[in-house]
């Protein structure tokens, strides 16, 4: 039986951002999902939450937890990702001075959910969203 | 290196956390880049930096830190120490800079990620 889980966060909100994360990390404690695996999806969660902080202007996650993996789809309305090979490149960064004093922006983030992922799509429509959705086997 | 150890070497004081389970860390980490450390594969390690937001203690834990030593004096606003006590995660401030608690307490032992 697969449990759903739903997240509101908005844009420049960095103190609610990790909420999501910080809530699923739980829950598959419960589960009892060993610690690696979920060090590997917290930290996608928790960077994709950071990246609709920094970014958009407001977006949700969603995650299915099933049995064998757990399905993640954060979704932003936003400015989109223009070339997301380039996004995807480690050091690429279009963010902010204060998103970068707030210990992030480094141009990680992308390359990072691509490396705790086993299925990772990237979706974007520059000037109203991106919605990525990925998958991590327990 | 137990918490209490790194207390007395790096003249720290403990704002969250118990020093009833004294944990026992190996392996030490510095940056006060939060993307950096979320990059690690290392997990029970002390982190050292001088970044002081929710945004250190949400990456602690994400990232299965367990202990967090604050540098240059920065102090824990009340939010991080109750984010912190809410996730055991131990949280330690020094008035060290970041390279003189890195070198003392890798001189004692504490060793690096990488």
């Amino acid at each position: 039986m697969a449990l759903e889980l739903a997240f509101k966060i908005s844009g420049g909100d960095f103190s609610n951002a990790g909420k999501a994360s910080s809530r699923i990390k739980k829950v598959l404690k419960q589960l009892n999902i060993d610690a690696k695996s979920i060090k590997k999806i917290v930290v996608a969660i928790y960077e994709a939450e950071v990246n609709v902080a920094a970014h958009a202007w407001k977006g949700e996650v969603k995650a299915t937890v099933g049995e064998e993996n757990i399905l993640v789809v954060v979704s932003d309305c936003g400015p989109g990702i223009e070339n997301i090979s380039l996004a995807m490149k480690p050091g690429f960064s279009t963010a902010s001075k204060e998103v970068r004093e707030m210990g992030f922006g480094a141009g990680m983030g992308l390359s990072n959910i691509k490396k705790n992922t086993d299925e990772l799509n990237i979706e974007s429509r520059k000037g109203e969203g991106t919605t990525l959705t990925f998958r991590c086997y327990y | 290196m137990k918490i209490s150890e790194i207390i007395k070497y790096a003249d720290a004081r403990i704002v969250s956390g118990s020093l009833a389970t004294d944990k026992d860390l190996e392996k030490a980490f510095s940056s006060d880049l939060m993307s950096d450390v979320l990059t690690l594969d290392e997990e029970s390690i002390l982190l050292i930096t001088g970044l002081a937001n929710l945004q250190l203690v949400r990456t602690a834990e994400m990232a299965d830190i367990q202990a967090v030593l604050l540098a240059r004096g920065k102090p824990a606003s009340a939010e991080m120490i109750e984010l912190a006590k809410e996730n055991g995660l131990v949280l330690l401030e020094t008035p060290f800079s970041i390279y003189k608690a890195s070198g003392i307490l890798y001189a004692k032992g504490l060793k690096a990620v990488y």
